[in-house]
């Protein structure tokens, strides 16, 4: 039945403009296409990553949705019945890679900045100085001082803390998931932007070791890669319990992903599939993982950071208060819209809850409980741009992390096919003829470039807001308005309509 | 003389005289100071702060209540019986002036704390913590009341108004005291309202305030995790919690309480010795959602201390002199010299610098 299932796209080739030079043939990592006298493409095979359409040199290519139309129906989607369709067919669970792609509601788009006009003044950022500077880190709730010969000296032993320059990180993403020269870009990058690169669950490659000062380690239900060296080699260590497109299960590297590099730095054989359980199997409650967030600290010497990552669920606030005072550092928050390299189809598409409300709802409960300033709140799933950063930062959080935009400064035009292997961008992908595409100086300087541009434009949204420091927007948000939201959205965002 | 170039000069006036040798001066000085910088104000809001204007009651915490309704005064005044000893009731004197219309009721009450009070809990609570919390107590549920002042041998004076009408109002003349703010109000951010008058006040500090705090959102959620509600419709109540947090509970000097709320910037923390360095980088970690972002200059007060502080960047004008024992601020130089014209020294302040002068000792 699988043959019977029509093309999602066409591939339409201008055969005046087509000199046979053969780029796409080579540059395809899906093999749509094959040449006899002229180029022939094979429509299903096409999942429009434009790799193609990018490198042909007479723009003769064209990838368009299939005009065919099956018969209308507002209920049966034309995706519901390709998918089962795929499913009486197979009998196995779709897969999928990339973040939930289905129109819920976005609460980005409905929240507004606010700006300064007369009564107080904005502030110009190319004149005076505006500061990103972020400290991640559990902070006490006094500084205590003692004035010694007339000098006031801190007496209070701060925590560890690392230093942003920007708030804005990577999110993890695992080499195994994607290639050693994006994690070599994503590491370069952490570096000269003063920020932070995340391992994901798959060990650090010996190249990247260089780099451990702009580094979260990961340690996930494998354990894959986990060894003292490992934890010496990171700013952070971060214990991944979930994430935001597959929250409560686990996950898989095929085998045929796994060659000696990632062999190696995941401590696993080569060829054998990597299999994540879907909980730690040493934390089947909170009390596991103050055990483990401790055993982390005294591996490192209390001198890093401990992260906790977690999928944006129903019960997101209780979750992180329990978080919090089990001893973590870092609370990482994974909304509904964070990507993923394979996922279950079922699981990214439905299961979860947006960022902006799981925000909104841990930062209230922390508050209330009074332990806000106990933990640091990193949000990430979906952050498409410098507003969502500045929204984000409003409802309470104190940094953002980035992946899928991350990627798609790589090279990325997000098809959804990271789970294939495929990945015509050398991303996604251990395939070397794909991986040698990705020349990580320049998706460094990529990288580098986004996000010197989304911290110049947080510079001017806080100088509309006629503020200099980050951290004075940092939960404020009296200077967000809903759009289009309900009262009870209002309320969970803590922000007035737009007009009140 | 350093000055710095001042981008905004509209909005509130304040002005403040300080005798540090403790000598006390009738209110006419201050109610002239602020009264020449009319035009900062539109009649929406004026007030006085005034220390040592209570000297027969130097050991009970003088409440200045202003209520909306008999009501209110019931119900306050039944709340006040039960938690402390009435020393004194009273209206607070005042004069028809007649651009002061429909004002509240205003009453004064001299409090002692019952002792039984403070150790009937397994742990002794502070009697400060005991007054805070009977404020916020009365703000914040007891309808139609509001708490102007609470602290002892001050009061807080104001309402709607040009502050020179409010001042002869509230019969200033006949009040002396050591130590007096005043405040104009612009009011741009928040209706014009007795409660929302400066200064603002929580024991013996009190504030005035010419700006607009545009961190108000994260202070006061940040004041909140605290104990302290924002009831009062405006952002400077904020910076009279924040003190309060600051100096009193965390136990803070002042100087570091400025450089909390007026934070220096982390190009100037990195050019800092190492031990600085350390401490302000500490401040900025820890406090900084109490860091004030936006135009303001300040003048902050207890007992025993005046301290001036403009925001980081300057974005209000502060002005300070001297005269022997006495030491003004004021919004403009003019409104210092209107009342001394023979100053020792004239200054304009610093962004982010604070100006602090304290009582001399044994005063």
């Amino acid at each position: 039945m699988a043959n019977l299932i029509p093309p999602r796209f066409k591939v339409v080739i201008d055969y005046e403009k087509c000199r046979k030079c053969k780029r796409c043939v080579i540059n395809c990592g899906f093999g749509v296409y094959s040449f006899a006298d002229r180029v022939i493409p094979d429509h299903k095979k096409c999942v429009s990553c434009q790799r193609c359409v990018a490198f042909c040199p007479e723009e003769a290519i064209t990838i368009i949705e299939n005009p065919n139309v099956f018969r209308p129906n507002s209920y049966w989607t034309m995706e519901d019945r390709i998918n089962i369709m795929k499913q009486a067919g197979s009998s196995g669970m779709l897969l999928t890679g990339m973040g939930n792609d289905r129109p819920y509601k976005n609460y980005f788009d409905h929240l507004l900045i606010d700006a300064c006009q007369v009564t107080n003044p904005s502030i110009d950022p190319l004149r005076e100085p505006m500061e990103l500077t972020t400290y991640l880190g559990k902070k006490p709730d006094a500084v205590t001082v003692k004035v010694e010969n007339g000098k006031v000296k801190l007496d209070t032993r701060i925590a560890p803390q690392i230093k942003l320059d920007t708030p804005i990180i990577f999110s993890p993403m695992s080499y195994g998931s994607i290639s050693l020269n994006a994690h070599k870009a994503l590491a370069r990058a952490a570096k000269e932007c003063g920020i932070l690169m995340n391992t994901g669950e798959g060990g650090l490659h010996k190249d990247l070791y260089p780099y451990k000062d702009w580094i979260i380690v990961q340690v996930a239900s494998g354990r894959f890669g986990v060894n003292q060296e490992y934890l010496d080699h990171s700013a952070v260590v971060e214990i991944k319990i979930g994430q935001g497109a597959k929250p409560g299960i686990g996950g898989h590297l095929p085998g045929e992903k796994v060659n000696r590099e990632v062999s190696e730095t995941r401590m696993i054989p080569e060829g054998t599939d990597a299999l994540s359980p879907a909980p730690h199997h040493d934390i089947y409650s909170i009390e596991d993982l103050a055990q483990l967030i401790y055993a982390l600290k005294e591996a490192t010497n209390y001198e890093k950071p401990v992260s906790v990552k977690i999928a944006a669920v129903h019960n997101v606030a209780a979750i992180a208060s329990g978080i919090a005072r089990a001893g973590a550092d870092i609370i990482y928050i994974d909304g509904f819209r964070g990507g993923t390299g394979a996922a279950p189809t079922i699981i990214r598409d439905h299961i979860g809850i947006p960022i902006e409300l799981a925000i909104a709802a841990v930062d209230d409960r922390l508050r209330a409980e009074g332990i806000r300033n106990s933990v640091s709140i990193v949000a990430a799933g979906g952050i498409r741009h410098s507003g969502d950063v500045a929204k984000a930062i409003a409802l309470g959080a104190d940094a953002v992390a980035i992946g899928t935009a991350a990627l798609i400064a790589m090279g990325c035009h997000v098809c959804q096919m990271c789970h294939t292997g495929n990945c015509s961008w050398g991303i996604a992908t251990q395939r070397p003829e794909l991986t040698q595409r990705l020349d990580p100086d320049w998706a460094a300087q990529q990288l580098i470039n986004l996000v010197k541009s989304w911290s110049l434009e947080l510079k001017e949204i806080l100088g509309a807001l006629g503020l200099n420091a980050i951290e004075s927007l940092r939960g404020s948000r009296e200077r967000l308005r809903g759009i289009g939201l309900n009262d009870t959205e209002l309320a969970i965002l803590g922000v007035k309509h737009a007009g009140r | 003389m350093d000055r710095t170039f001042e981008r905004i000069p509209s909005g509130c006036a304040i002005s403040g005289i300080m005798n540090v040798a403790g000598q006390r001066i009738s209110g006419e000085k201050i109610i002239a100071s602020i009264s020449l910088m009319h035009d900062r104000s539109n009649g929406l809001g004026g007030g006085f702060a005034a220390y040592g204007i209570y000297p027969e009651f130097a050991d009970h915490y003088a409440f200045h209540l202003m209520y909306q309704s008999e009501r209110g005064r019931t119900l306050t005044e039944e709340f006040l019986n039960k938690h402390f000893i009435i020393e004194r009731g009273e209206p607070i004197p005042t004069r028809p002036v007649a651009t002061i219309t429909d004002p509240p009721l205003l009453w004064r009450y001299f409090l002692k704390v019952p002792e039984e009070r403070l150790y009937k809990n397994p742990e002794p609570v502070d009697e400060r913590d005991y007054v805070v919390e009977k404020v916020m107590y009365i703000n914040d549920n007891i309808p139609d009341s509001y708490v102007a002042s609470s602290g002892k041998n001050m009061g807080a004076f104001k309402g709607v108004g040009y502050p020179e009408d409010i001042g002869r109002f509230f019969r200033l003349e006949e009040y002396e005291g050591y130590l007096w703010t005043a405040h104009g109000r612009f009011p741009t951010n928040t209706p014009g309202w007795w409660g929302g008058a400066h200064p603002f006040t929580l024991l013996d500090w009190s504030v005035v305030h010419n700006g607009e705090i545009s961190s108000y959102g994260i202070n006061k959620r940040y004041l909140e995790m605290f104990g302290y509600k924002c009831t009062l419709m405006t952002d400077t109540e904020v910076v009279a919690y924040a003190v309060d947090l600051l100096h009193r509970r965390h136990d803070l000097p002042l100087e570091i309480v400025a450089k909390v709320l007026a934070a220096p910037f982390w190009k100037d923390i990195e050019k800092m010795d190492e031990e600085d360095r350390k401490l302000y980088t500490a401040l900025r970690q820890v406090y900084g959602s109490s860091l004030l972002n936006g135009p303001f200059s300040i003048i902050v007060a207890n007992s025993k201390v005046m301290m001036g502080l403009n925001d980081r960047i300057k974005l209000r004008p502060m002005v300070w002199g001297r005269r022997g024992d006495f030491y003004y601020m004021a919004s403009e130089e003019s409104a210092i010299y209107e009342i001394e014209p023979a100053l020792d020294e004239v200054h304009v302040s610093k962004g982010g610098e604070p100006v602090i002068v304290r009582l001399k000792e044994g005063e």
